[in-house]
C-alpha cells in the first residue's frame, strides 16, 4: 500500500510537470489556433537560463526559477512580435513547417552555445532526498513540483475564468473581429498570452531538468509528450490538459512500475484508446469549431 | 466503377485533367538525365527515389483526401521489416515479388488501422497515427528475437532483381530499380487521382458534408485511399531495405514521419509532384548542409524552412516563373519562354 | 548474363580498391579517413568527443605520417544505420578513403561491416561496444571497449567484496543485454543472487518507477548500465529516491559514470563503484598531458569516448608507419594485429586473433579530488580480453 502511494505521488509529480510544460502549447493551440511545435524550445531556453544562473553565477535556485520564467516569456514576446505573428492566418501545415524549422535552429544554436552534453542544475540541499511520511517515501523535489505546479494551475484557471483579461482573451479567440470592435486590442492580448505560455514552458524546463534531463534535443525529444497531453486533454480548456497530464503521468509511472516489461506501451496505447473514444480529447468540446 | 461509363461528362473531364503536360515530360527526362549526370551520386539519388515514393504515398491521403498523418512511418517500417524478414528466412528471394508482398503487408495494416483514422479531428488523427507507429516500434523492440531489436535486422543479402541485376556497391542497380518502381507507381497514382474516384476524394477534401450530400460514400472512399497509400508507403519501405540491406527500429521513428510531412509541405500537396519535388529539395539541402557543417546543419535547414514560410510558396512560385525570363533577358535572349503553364489544383 | 555481371562487378570493386591504392602511391600521397560519427541527435556528444580527440591527436602529431598526408573527412550519421551505410559507401566509392572509422552505435558499425569486407577497407570502431561487432568483417578492429570486459570484472569484484544480492537495471538494447549477461554469468557463478531484473526502454525520460522497484527488492547493490549520456539523469534520481542513504550501492560498467557528465551529477554519485577502461583521473603522465591538452582545447574533461577516438587515430598512425605508408585494407589490418602501446587509459593492445582490444580494466570509486568528482582507480585487472570471444 505504501508503495502504491509512493508511485501515485511520483505519477502526480510527473503529470504536473508535463502539464506545466505543455500548458503553453494548449493555450496557443486551443485558444489561438496556432500549431506551435517550437514550444519545447522555450522550455529548453528557460532550463538553460536557470542552469547558467545557478551553476555559473551562483544565483539561488528559487530566485532562478522566476527568472527562467521571465526570460522564456521575454523570448516568447520577441519571437511572437517578430516572427510568429505573421503566421496566425497561415495554413496549419505552414505553421508546422515554420515552427519545426524554428526548433531545428534553436537545437543547433543551443548545441553551439552550450555543448551537446546534458546539463544539470545544482540544487539546494533542502530539495534533495526523500522525507518519510507514515512510511510513504516522498521526494522533496517532487513535492516542490507538485506545490508549484498546483498553485500555477489554480492561478491560470482563475485568470481565464474570472479576470477581465481572461474574458478579453476568450472574446478575442471566439471572434477577433467583434472583439476588436469592442475595443479589445487583440494582437496585444495574443502577444501577452503567447508570452505567458512560453514563460510557463520556461519554468517547466527549469523544473524538469532534474527529472527529464536537459540537452539541446529537449524540444524535439519531448514534443511527442506535449502533443499527447494537449490532444488527450482536448485543447479548448485548461482543465482538460491538466487532467490528461495527470492521468498520463500516473499511468506511465504505474505502468512502468507494475509491468516494467510493457513499459513504453502504456502511454501510447492509452492515448490511442482515448482518442478513438473521444476524438476531441477527454474534455474537449464535442462540436468541431 | 459504373459511374465511369454512364457519366460521359465526367469521363471527358477526367480525360482533360489527366492529359500529360510538357512540364511532366521535362521532369521525368530530368530524372533520366540524372542517371548520366550524377553517376557518382547514385546512393543519394536512390534515397531520393524511395523518399519520393514515400512522400507520394502521403500526398495521396493528405493532398487529395485531407487526412493528416504523423505516423506514416508505420507502413514504411512494416514494408522494410517485411522485405528484410522475407529475405532473411529465404521465403521470397526475388526482390520484385518481395516488394509486392511487403507492400501488401503494409496495405493490410493500412486497411485495419484506417477505421481508427477516418473519424476524428485533424489533431486526433495526427496523434493516433503517431501512436500506432510508436507502438509498432516498441513491438519491434520487444520481439527482438524476430526483428533483431535495437541492433536492427542485418546479415541478409538481397537477391538480384528479376534474377538478373545484382545490387552493386556503386548503387547503380538500386537507383534504376527504385526509379522504375517510382515511375510505375506514380503512373498508377496519376491514373487513380484523375479518375472519378480521385475526383470524389477532392470533393470530400473540400467539403465533407456536401460530398456526403451528393451521395459519395465518404467513409469507404477514405478507407480505400488510406489502404492504397499504406501500400505505397510499404513499397517505399521495402525499397529502403532492399537498397541498404538493413532494417532498424528507426524505420518507425517519429522523425521519419515528421520529415515526410515537412517534405510534402515544402513541395506542396495535391498535384502528385509535390512529394517528389519536396524529396529532392529536402535531401539535397540536407546533403549540402551536412557536408559543409556536419555539426550544425540542422540550423541551416531550419533556416530554410523558416524562410520558405515567411516568403511564402506562392511568391516563390511566381519568382520561379519570372526568373527564367529575367535571366534570358539578362543574357540578351529576350525570347520570352512561356514558363507559366498552370499546374494542377493547389490546396 | 548474371555471371558476366558478377565478374564485372568484382572487377569494378577491385578497380576501386586498386584505384584508391594507385591514387595514393602517386603524386598526392594522401591517406583519406572517413570519420562517421553521430554529430546530431541524442548521441551527438559521443561524436563530438571522438571528433575532438581525433583533431587533438592530429594537432599534436602532425598530419603527415610515413610520408603520407592524413586527411580526415567528417560525416554525421545521426546514429542512423542507413545513413552510416550510405555515407560509408560514398566515402569508399567517391572519396576513395582507405579507412572508415567512428561508429557511435552498434547498428551503425554493423551496417558498415559488409562494405569493409567488400571493398577491403580497414574499419576502426571507436565507440560501439557490443561484443560481436568485430566478427562481422575481417577488416574491423576496435579501440573502444566491449561491455563484457568491464561487466565480468565488476561481477567478480562484487562477489569478492561481500555483495550478495544485486538488483539490475539495464537499458533494453544489445549493449545493455551484453552487460547484463556477462555480469550475471560471473556474479551468479561466484555465488551471488539477482533479486530483481529490470530492463528500461532506451528512450526513457523518468527512471522513478524502475528505481522504486530497485528499492523494494532491498539489494546490497544495484548493477546499472545506461548508455553514455543518460548516466547523470539516472544518478540524480537515484539520490532523489534516497537510495544513496539506504545503503544500496551503484556498481556497473563505467558508462554510467562517464567523466563527461560526472561533475554535474553532484555528491550523490560519491561512492559508486564501477569497472571501466578509462578514468580522467588515471594517474599516468601520458594521461595527465592528454587531459590537460583536451581541457585546454575544448574546455571540458575528456570522457571514455574521446579516448576511443584518440587511440583509434593513434592506431592508424602506427599501422601506417609499420606498413611504410601502404594503406590497403589487408596491409593495415595485418599491421594492426598485435599492436601494443601506452594509451592515456593505460597499456593496451590489439588481439591478433580477434582484432579486438585487450586492455586493463580498473575498479574505480567516485571521490572528490580538488573539489571535483573523479573516478579514482583502486584496483587493476590486467590485459582483459573480450569475454564474448574467449568463451568460444
Amino acid at each position: 500500500m505504501t508503495n502504491f502511494l509512493t508511485i501515485l505521488f511520483d505519477g502526480v509529480a510527473y503529470g504536473m510537470l508535463l502539464f506545466v510544460l505543455a500548458s503553453g502549447l494548449a493555450v496557443t493551440l486551443g485558444l489561438m489556433n496556432f500549431v506551435n511545435l517550437a514550444h519545447g524550445a522555450f522550455a529548453a531556453f528557460g532550463g538553460y537560463v536557470c542552469a547558467v544562473l545557478v551553476n555559473r553565477s551562483g544565483v539561488p535556485f528559487f530566485v532562478a526559477l522566476p527568472l527562467a520564467f521571465a526570460a522564456a516569456a521575454l523570448a516568447g514576446v520577441v519571437a511572437e512580435r517578430t516572427l510568429f505573428r505573421h503566421l496566425y492566418r497561415r495554413s496549419e501545415l505552414e505553421q508546422v513547417l515554420f515552427t519545426i524549422g524554428f526548433v531545428f535552429m534553436a537545437v543547433a544554436a543551443t548545441d553551439y552555445v552550450m555543448g551537446s552534453s546534458q546539463v544539470f542544475i545544482n540544487l539546494p540541499d533542502v530539495l534533495q532526498g526523500q522525507i518519510d511520511l507514515f512510511g510513504v517515501g516522498i521526494g522533496r523535489y517532487r513535492l516542490m513540483i507538485i506545490v508549484i505546479c498546483g498553485l500555477l494551475t489554480l492561478a491560470i484557471q482563475g485568470t481565464l475564468a474570472r479576470t477581465r483579461f481572461g474574458a478579453r482573451l476568450r472574446a478575442a479567440v471566439d471572434d477577433p473581429r467583434v472583439a476588436s470592435g469592442l475595443g479589445i486590442n487583440v494582437p496585444q492580448v495574443f502577444a501577452f498570452t503567447f508570452a505567458f505560455g512560453c514563460g510557463l514552458a520556461g519554468l517547466g524546463g527549469a523544473l524538469g531538468a532534474e527529472i527529464l534531463g536537459l540537452d539541446p534535443y529537449f524540444p524535439l525529444k519531448f514534443l511527442i509528450y506535449f502533443l499527447i497531453v494537449v490532444t488527450v486533454g482536448g485543447s479548448s480548456t485548461i482543465t482538460g490538459p491538466f487532467m490528461a497530464a495527470l492521468v498520463l503521468g500516473i499511468a506511465d509511472v504505474a505502468g512502468k512500475y507494475y509491468v516494467p516489461k510493457l513499459g513504453a506501451f502504456v502511454i501510447y496505447a492509452l492515448m490511442i484508446v482515448i482518442l478513438i473514444w473521444r476524438p476531441h480529447g477527454l474534455f474537449g468540446r464535442t462540436v468541431a469549431r | 466503377m459504373s459511374d465511369m461509363t454512364t457519366l460521359s461528362p465526367v469521363a471527358a473531364s477526367t480525360a482533360r485533367i489527366g492529359r500529360w503536360r510538357w512540364q511532366e515530360t521535362a521532369f521525368w527526362l530530368l530524372v533520366v538525365a540524372s542517371y548520366f549526370l550524377f553517376s557518382d551520386r547514385y546512393l543519394i539519388l536512390t534515397e531520393i527515389a524511395w523518399l519520393a515514393l514515400f512522400a507520394l504515398s502521403l500526398d495521396l491521403i493528405l493532398g487529395y483526401a485531407g487526412i493528416v498523418s504523423l505516423g506514416h512511418a508505420a507502413f514504411f517500417g512494416v514494408g522494410a521489416y517485411g522485405v528484410g524478414l522475407l529475405a532473411k528466412h529465404g521465403i521470397i528471394e526475388e526482390p520484385v515479388l518481395a516488394l509486392l508482398a511487403a507492400g501488401l503487408m503494409a496495405m493490410a495494416l493500412g486497411f485495419v488501422t484506417s477505421f481508427l483514422v477516418i473519424r476524428g479531428t485533424d489533431l486526433s488523427r495526427l496523434m493516433v497515427t503517431l501512436g500506432i507507429a510508436l507502438l509498432l516500434r516498441e513491438l519491434a523492440n520487444r520481439f527482438s528475437d524476430i526483428t533483431g531489436g535495437f541492433d536492427g535486422l542485418q546479415g541478409f543479402t538481397i537477391a538480384p532483381v528479376l534474377g538478373l541485376f545484382e545490387f552493386d556497391i556503386f548503387g547503380r542497380t538500386g537507383f534504376v530499380y527504385c526509379t522504375v518502381v517510382l515511375f510505375v507507381l506514380f503512373l498508377a497514382a496519376r491514373r487513380l487521382v484523375n479518375s472519378p474516384f480521385g475526383l470524389s476524394l477532392r470533393a470530400i477534401h473540400n467539403n465533407r458534408l456536401r460530398a456526403e450530400a451528393v451521395g459519395i460514400p465518404v467513409d469507404r472512399r477514405l478507407i480505400a485511399v488510406y489502404t492504397v497509400s499504406a501500400f505505397y508507403a510499404g513499397v517505399a519501405g521495402a525499397l529502403f531495405t532492399q537498397t541498404t540491406a538493413l532494417a532498424s527500429l528507426d524505420v518507425f521513428a517519429f522523425e521519419r514521419s515528421a520529415d515526410l510531412l515537412l517534405i510534402l509541405v515544402i513541395g506542396g500537396g495535391g498535384y502528385l509532384y509535390g512529394g517528389l519535388i519536396g524529396a529532392v529539395v529536402f535531401k539535397i539541402l540536407q546533403e549540402i548542409f551536412s557536408s559543409i557543417t556536419p555539426q550544425y546543419w540542422l540550423f541551416w535547414i531550419g533556416l530554410v524552412f523558416v524562410v520558405i514560410v515567411l516568403v511564402g510558396r506562392e511568391r516563390m512560385r511566381r519568382w520561379a516563373r519570372v526568373a527564367p525570363d529575367f535571366l534570358l533577358r539578362r543574357l540578351g535572349l529576350s525570347r520570352g519562354v512561356g514558363g507559366g503553364g498552370s499546374r494542377g489544383g493547389e490546396p | 548474363m548474371s555471371v558476366e555481371r558478377r565478374v564485372l562487378l568484382r572487377a569494378a570493386v577491385c578497380a576501386v580498391a586498386v584505384g584508391a591504392f594507385a591514387g595514393m602511391a602517386s603524386a598526392q600521397e594522401t591517406v583519406k579517413i572517413g570519420l562517421i560519427v553521430p554529430m546530431t541527435g541524442g548521441q551527438a556528444s559521443t561524436g563530438k568527443q571522438i571528433d575532438n580527440a581525433v583533431k587533438l591527436y592530429m594537432q599534436q602529431h602532425g598530419d603527415t605520417v610515413a610520408g603520407k598526408k592524413i586527411e580526415v573527412i567528417l560525416k554525421d550519421d545521426a546514429a542512423l544505420p542507413d545513413n552510416t551505410k550510405r555515407l560509408a559507401q560514398e566515402l569508399i566509392v567517391n572519396d576513395k578513403v582507405s579507412v572508415i572509422a567512428g561508429f557511435g552505435v552498434t547498428p551503425a558499425a554493423f551496417a558498415a561491416a559488409p562494405l569493409a569486407t567488400q571493398a577491403k577497407v580497414l574499419q576502426i570502431v571507436m565507440a560501439a561496444g557490443t561484443s560481436i561487432i568485430t566478427e562481422r568483417s575481417p577488416y574491423i578492429t576496435r579501440t573502444s571497449f566491449t561491455l563484457g570486459q568491464s561487466s565480468i570484472i565488476i561481477g567478480d569484484w562484487a562477489v569478492k567484496n561481500g555483495i550478495k544480492k544485486v538488483a539490475t537495471l539495464t537499458s533494453d538494447y544489445a549493449p545493455g543485454h551484453d552487460a547484463l549477461k556477462f555480469f550475471k554469468d560471473h556474479f551468479v557463478a561466484g555465488g551471488g543472487q539477482i533479486v530483481e531484473e529490470v530492463k528500461v526502454p532506451l528512450a526513457n525520460p523518468d527512471f522513478a518507477p524502475f528505481l522504486q522497484r530497485m528499492k523494494d527488492s532491498k539489494p546490497d547493490a544495484m548493477f546499472v548500465f545506461v548508455p553514455a549520456g543518460q548516466g547523470g539523469n539516472f544518478m540524480k534520481q537515484y539520490a532523489e529516491r534516497g537510495l544513496d542513504k539506504s545503503g544500496i550501492k551503484v556498481i556497473g560498467p563505467g558508462d554510467v559514470m562517464d567523466d563527461d557528465l560526472l561533475n554535474g551529477m553532484g555528491d550523490s554519485a560519491l561512492g559508486a563503484v564501477t569497472a571501466h577502461m578509462y578514468s580522467a583521473a588515471h594517474p599516468s603522465q601520458i594521461n595527465k598531458d592528454f587531459v590537460a591538452a583536451y581541457k585546454k582545447a575544448y574546455g571540458q574533461r575528456p570522457g571514455f569516448m574521446a579516448v576511443g577516438g584518440y587511440d583509434g587515430i593513434h592506431l592508424l598512425y602506427e599501422a601506417l608507419k609499420k606498413t611504410g605508408g601502404k594503406a590497403d585494407g589487408d596491409s593495415l589490418i595485418a599491421a594492426v594485429k598485435g599492436m601494443a602501446w601506452e594509451s592515456p587509459r593505460g597499456p593496451i593492445s590489439i588481439d591478433p586473433e580477434t582484432r579486438d582490444i585487450v586492455q586493463n580494466i580498473y575498479i574505480r570509486e567516485v571521490k572528490k579530488v580538488d573539489g571535483e568528482l573523479y573516478n579514482v582507480e583502486f584496483a587493476t585487472f590486467e590485459a582483459v580480453k573480450d569475454p564474448g570471444k574467449t568463451k568460444k
